[in-house]
């Protein structure tokens, strides 16, 4: 079987969910290996992507991509010309479409962006993507050149199928066109203990009718309750209420968790178009009117201030 | 200093638009704008004009007839000129085809910087940008959410939030670099604006004028093909109950059925 070539990136110590995720969809379309860099990966690491089908790992042993991440389609454009390998698997985030973009064009591929499935199908893969704010479900393929395609996080549940990996080492010598964007400074985003908003099962949004920043902690107990991410409506971050990062909607993060939970959130088209597709969708909010109650599944019309509360004190007693 | 800014001329959202039976986007009814996206992208080369006056700013797009209208748009807010490319070879081009003119002309504009949208709010692929950026041999600055030219500066500088960290990424101009919505509001056409934009240069290219061969572009040249579309059946909003003091109960009665407590 052709190979797959899965790029999960920059890996010290641990491996990331959505690489989990690719390396499942890959197993589905043939021999999955996992391209990665690092001076230090670390053997955890390594024996995770052997546990979820990574046949070959193909490490590249420099910390240079963090700085210049445009290095990464010269990796891929040359195992693409070594291996001929039957598609080529990347995160559909910002990192991994620019990524995408560059190596379509260097490749002569073709590329699709934010599949939510991606299947062998007679003649290559198939890949699912949305379009028109989840309006649409649109099926595609690849017709010409190695098929590169980037995934949105949480398309897939990762599921381990262990095998045991061989590991081939790399070198790299940076061309200028990829020293010429340089990561100049890089700050982790401080981890909340909370899952990350993308891969997370339940997210807790809030938004407008909360009020002001102080009383984004009531979303924040009620997403802890459930073991869900924090969300927030654009309208919140504007104000200045929570963080950029956090914004679920059009231009921000789109999610598509089992449970999506809209606190004091109207329900504009752009917020929409960014968690319409959640399995399960609660709406809490004081207007009958608003658009988010046509999405919800069971929906409150009243005060968040005392729907909330309430529901934080009766989780808490049912299991105690 | 020269910018081009790249846009789009989209059917609008709000008139919640279709696909054809042969899979593109149905424009027929379906009223077309100047990407709200772009218009960051314009406020962005804007404010370097309004930093350094002499910087010249032209806008650039490929599209049918009707996509001069998001020109017009965008030079009612500001800026010197503005470039169609129009051909009907161009239609159903997907977004390597697209790179491929856009960059066809971008070699004969010779900017010190382009700029772009994060993404068209059509077709929504967000690739475009690196792909100039790689046609063109450029380094590419995307997603940007901050955006710093110094005027007379020979590097750009960037803050993006990315998936798992904020970044601060810099490169030499020339460059190619997209803009997002939290780059700031864009300023709306004022109506001296509109007018002046009447008078102000708008050229239209063909293909044979970029020496771009037309099998290269166009729905024959396209490297991916739909399979399929179909509407996402809505969804069915379930009860909406108001609160009379139970709320939270019945939602918790909610949230066990549904196995989430």
């Amino acid at each position: 079987m052709a190979e797959i070539l899965v790029l999960v990136g920059h890996v010290a110590g641990q491996v990331r969910k959505p690489s989990l995720e690719l390396l499942t969809l890959a197993r589905g379309l043939g021999t999955p290996v996992a391209v990665c860099a690092g001076a230090d990966p670390g053997v955890e690491a390594l024996e995770t992507l052997g546990r979820y089908g990574a046949r070959r790992i193909h490490l590249v042993e420099t910390e240079e991509l963090e700085e210049y991440p445009v290095g990464w389609v010269q990796i891929l454009a040359d195992m693409a010309a070594e291996t001929a390998p039957e598609a080529i698997l990347l995160e559909s985030t910002p990192e991994g479409k620019e990524i995408a973009a560059r190596l379509a064009v260097r490749l002569g591929s073709g590329v699709l962006t934010d599949a939510v499935d991606v299947r062998q199908g007679p003649s290559g893969p198939v890949v699912t993507q949305w379009a028109f704010a989840a309006g649409f479900t649109v099926t595609s393929r690849v017709t010409r050149g190695v098929p590169v395609i980037a995934v949105k996080p949480n398309a897939v549940a990762p599921s381990p199928a262990p095998v045991e990996p061989s590991i081939s080492r790399g070198g790299l010598a940076l061309d200028e066109a990829s020293l010429r964007t340089r990561v100049a400074s890089r700050a982790v985003r401080q981890s909340t203990g909370r899952p990350q908003l993308t891969e997370a099962e339940v997210v807790v949004s809030g938004g407008r009718g909360l009020g002001g920043a102080e009383h984004f902690g009531l979303v924040e107990r009620l997403a802890d309750a459930l073991g869900g991410a924090v969300g927030a409506s654009r309208a919140a971050v504007d104000a200045g209420w929570y963080p950029h990062a956090y914004q679920v909607g059009q231009t921000g993060v789109t999610v598509s968790p089992q449970l999506y939970l809209a606190i004091g959130i109207s329900g504009a088209i752009q917020h929409r178009a960014g968690m319409q597709t959640s399995k399960t969708i609660v709406a809490v909010n004081r207007d009958p009117e608003a658009p988010i109650f046509e999405l919800a599944d069971h929906g409150v019309v009243g005060d968040l201030f005392a729907v909330v509360p309430q529901l934080l004190d009766e989780i808490a007693r049912r299991r105690d | 200093m020269k910018i081009v800014v790249c846009v789009k001329h989209v059917p609008d959202m709000a008139s919640e638009p279709g696909f054809t039976t042969d899979h593109r986007v149905d424009r027929a009814g379906v009223q077309g704008r100047l990407s709200e996206l772009d218009e960051h992208a314009v406020e962005q080369a804007l404010r370097v004009v309004d930093a350094a006056p002499d910087t010249h700013l032209t806008y650039l797009t490929v599209g049918p007839a009707a996509a001069a209208e998001a020109l017009r748009r965008a030079l009612a807010m500001g800026g010197n000129a503005a470039v169609h490319v129009s051909d009907d070879a161009i239609a159903g081009s997907d977004a390597p085809a697209t790179a491929l003119v856009l960059a066809a002309a971008l070699r004969r504009l010779e900017p010190d910087l382009v700029l772009c949208a994060m993404a068209s709010t059509d077709g929504g692929t967000s690739l475009v940008p690196a792909m100039l950026a790689e046609h063109l041999a450029l380094p590419q600055l995307t997603f940007a959410a901050e955006l710093t030219v110094e005027p007379a500066a020979t590097t750009v500088r960037v803050r993006r939030d990315g998936s798992q960290a904020t970044e601060h990424l810099e490169s030499p101009l020339p460059a190619v670099v997209s803009v997002t919505d939290r780059t700031g509001e864009a300023r709306y056409p004022s109506f001296k604006g509109i007018m002046a934009a009447k008078k102000k240069p708008l050229e239209t290219w063909s293909l044979a004028d970029l020496e771009v061969p037309a099998e290269q572009v166009g729905a024959a040249a396209a490297r991916t093909v739909v399979d399929g579309i179909t509407a996402r059946p809505a969804r069915t909003a379930g009860t909406a109950l108001p609160d009379e003091g139970e709320g939270g109960l019945r939602l918790a009665d909610f949230l066990s059925g549904q196995k989430f407590i």
